[in-house]
């Protein structure tokens, strides 16, 4: 077992907690994983990336090479793409569809959306309005790890316990969201799988 | 005993506190930070009272976690790699003095500067300080390096440096943890002149220092962190340093590597092990993640005779980090890359936050700056640097903390009027101050605005020393008291910011102009927090 997944956002839409969510399901599976993450400067409103790399065996590099990722997962959809180079022949880019528009030459939705559905294996997911949907408006990001669930190779138990691990100290009602949230998510992609 | 899932960071902190310290001195600094707030939030460091709150800059870190030393206590200092400029006469002085209890210094470099002003490798202030340091291949070899880095500092009497960089430092992986050492008990250093570096005793003490050298080379020669590890391909050999190291075997997808390699992370270069490889081999490859320290020792002056490549013959590029598919490049492995970015893809530079008090004082100031222009503002580093971006354009330099109050003197002493600085209230803790001195010691016409939002807020909204304080530290300074002005930067008060930043320009002396809000992100963790508390 191997994935190395790429996850791409914009500082605030909640990147780390995506790792973590993920990361820590994959661990109470029995995998090994390593995980880079940016702190600094770029939190600040930019492009921020995470490198999420799960495995049943060693892990070296705390980078993904470029050309070798199997899953781009974008909570933007501009950012998904930013970092299309990482992904391999074969791999799967599953992206949030809202825009987040902070810069002058945010590039045009149409032309950006439908560049995405052209790729092979893409997967488009409003996350935002779901979130927004079940009522756990800030829950976007926990929407698209639910959009990726079925390609993460990883059991839906897990992912929950994660959320409930990760989200009990906010209380009760953010673990139900999230796990709302996670659920939604899968529901959505159920046809794509 | 536990394993935990560890950014480097953390892995160096958690060595640090089973490495039985008594003291964690740092200031912030990306990608340092962390190392500090995981021992702030770490039960067992308050069970054991290890001091662990930030210092006001470097140096005043550096010297307090000597002072620990000189007493007998184990002490680590954090910072991240420009912060060893700030700190670097106690440290080089460091090397001079020895230490009495384990002195262990880790410092943070940015290749590529990701958050940073350049990208300077600590390696050379290691070989610098002539000292031994250490570079963690990984998150296990960052937590047992340091939790025996002070055994190591005790033994050779010698403080030790630790350098990373940006990656490992915010990466996470599982990491087994080893039993925890005991604090030390105060004591004096047995020889009582130790640490007195009079010329006649810092000679003494540079002779030991110097007689020790063969020792810290021994050392690495027989280091466990430093491997020799055969292959039967003796085209080439291959010298790989820290993270290196894993972007090589990444490429051999963690199998073995077909060519002879020395990994290399406990320093000063192992030179016998490098030898066995040139003489085994017919040309050497050196991947590092940083300056080509390793490569230009191997170089020398006059090449050897065998190939050897890197970062100096184009093999790798001469600046930024390294990552697995530069190296695949090195080793002549093709990747096949299989999507193109495509070209409408727009940068997303960072920004300011909404409501940020900065973007309110931005506004006033051009304003009030219009009819000179922002040639004169000189700034500093921090959150309000990002007004050097559009929609601001407000500043005209960055250049190291604590500079906007000095150049800003400099301009004004070449003749420019107005001359102003811009700095945020942490940077002016850290080393605002003492150019303020400087300013009004000679009555120079700088209006110096302070962006007091009560935090570090750049790296992550530390507490500040400063808090409460900037307006009395500008009066003792010698500020003249009606020229110490104070605001709130609100958009509501735009007109009243102009007409104060106007009538200090006009002014042809020190003037202070303190803009004081709370950063607005730290305003919203410190509610989220207190809700948490409340609910739990
Ligand atoms: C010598 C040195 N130490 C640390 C840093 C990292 N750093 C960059 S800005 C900053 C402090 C910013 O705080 P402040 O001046 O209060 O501005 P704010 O970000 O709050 O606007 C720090 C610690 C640095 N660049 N150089
Ligand atoms: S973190 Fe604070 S100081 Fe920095 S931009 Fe945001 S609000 Fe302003």
């Amino acid at each position: 077992m191997k994935k190395d997944i790429i996850l791409a956002g914009v500082g605030g839409q909640g990147i780390l907690t995506v790792a973590a969510v993920i990361g820590l399901a994959a661990m109470e599976e029995g995998y090994k994983i390593k995980q880079s993450e940016v702190h600094g400067m770029s939190q600040r409103g930019g492009a921020v990336i995470s490198h999420l790399r799960i495995s049943s065996k060693e892990i070296f590099s705390d980078l993904i090479p470029e050309g070798t990722a199997d899953i781009i997962l974008g909570i933007e959809p501009m950012e998904a793409v930013r970092y299309l180079s990482f992904l391999k022949t074969g791999g799967r880019l599953i992206t949030n569809s809202t825009p987040f528009v902070n810069i002058p030459d945010y590039p045009d939705r149409e032309k950006l959306l439908s560049y995405i559905a052209s790729l092979p294996h893409s997967i488009i997911v409003d996350a935002d309005k779901i979130a927004k949907e079940i009522k756990a408006p800030k829950s976007a990001n926990i929407v698209m790890v639910g959009a990726a669930s079925p390609f993460l190779g990883i059991k839906k138990e897990n992912l929950e316990k994660a959320i409930h691990i990760l989200f009990a100290r906010k209380g009760e009602k953010a673990v139900n969201s999230n796990l709302a949230a996670l659920k939604a998510g899968e529901e959505t992609v159920a046809d794509k799988v | 005993m536990k394993k935990l899932l560890l950014l480097g960071d953390e892995a160096i902190a958690q060595g640090a506190i089973d490495g039985g310290i008594s003291g964690i001195y740092a200031y912030p600094g990306t990608p340092s930070t962390e190392i500090m707030e995981y021992v702030q939030r770490s039960k067992i460091a308050k069970e054991k009272n290890i001091h662990r709150t930030w210092s006001t800059n470097e140096k005043t870190a550096m010297e307090a976690a000597l002072g620990m030393s000189y007493a007998g206590k184990r002490a680590v200092v954090c910072m991240k790699h420009v912060g060893l400029n700030v700190a670097a006469d106690p440290f080089m002085n460091s090397a001079i003095t020895g230490v009495n209890g384990g002195l262990v210094i880790v410092v943070a470099d940015d290749p590529s500067m990701h958050s940073s002003q350049n990208e300077q490798d600590s390696r050379y202030f290691g070989k610098f300080a002539q000292i031994p340091f250490f570079e963690p291949s990984n998150q296990q070899e960052a937590y047992d390096i340091t939790r025996e880095a002070f055994d190591f500092s005790e033994k050779f009497n010698t403080p030790v440096l630790i350098r990373i960089t940006t990656r490992l430092a915010h990466s996470r992986y599982a990491v087994q943890l080893s039993g925890q050492l005991p604090q030390r008990v105060t004591s004096f250093p047995e020889n009582p002149k130790q640490f007195i570096l009079l010329p006649s005793i810092a000679r003494k003490r540079y002779k030991s220092l110097l007689n020790h050298q063969k020792d810290f080379l021994e050392e690495a020669e027989n280091s466990k962190y430093n491997k020799f590890y055969n292959g039967e391909d003796k085209s080439t050999g291959i010298v790989a340093s820290g993270i290196a190291y894993n972007y090589l075997m990444e490429n051999y997808n963690g199998g073995k590597c077909p060519y002879p390699v020395v990994k290399i992370s406990h320093y000063p270069v192992p030179e016998n092990l490098i030898k066995k490889l040139y003489d085994e081999t017919e040309s050497l490859l050196i991947l590092e993640e940083g300056y080509p320290f390793i490569e230009e020792q191997i170089k020398g002056l006059f090449n050897l005779g065998k190939p050897v490549h890197g970062r100096l013959d184009g093999t790798l590029p001469r600046d930024g980090e390294l990552n697995p598919n530069l190296v695949a490049k090195a080793l002549g492995i093709q990747y096949q890359q299989a999507f193109n970015i495509p070209d409408f893809i727009a940068n997303r530079p960072p920004e300011l936050c909404p409501g940020c008090g900065h973007i309110d004082v931005y506004n006033a100031l051009n304003e009030a700056i219009e009819e000179y222009g922002n040639e004169r503002v000189l700034s500093d580093i921090g959150c309000y640097t990002l007004g050097a971006l559009p929609p601001f354009n407000a500043i005209s330099s960055c250049v190291d903390m604590g500079a906007s109050i000095t150049m800003a003197k400099g301009v004004a002493d070449a003749g420019v009027f107005p001359a102003v600085a811009v700095i945020g209230d942490s940077t002016f803790m850290h080393s605002g101050i003492t150019g303020l001195i400087d300013a009004v010691n000679d009555n120079s016409p700088v209006t110096i605005i302070i962006l007091d939002n009560a935090a570090v807020a750049m790296t992550g909204g530390q507490p500040t020393s400063g808090e409460g304080k900037i307006e009395q530290i500008c009066r003792a300074a010698g500020v003249a008291p009606d020229h110490i002005r104070t605001f709130v930067p609100l958009r509501k008060n735009h007109n009243q910011m102009v007409e104060v930043l106007r009538e200090e320009l006009h002014y042809k002396g020190v003037s202070v102009v303190i803009a004081k809000r709370e950063c607005v992100r730290v305003l919203q963790r410190n509610k989220k927090l207190k809700k948490q508390t409340i609910k739990t």
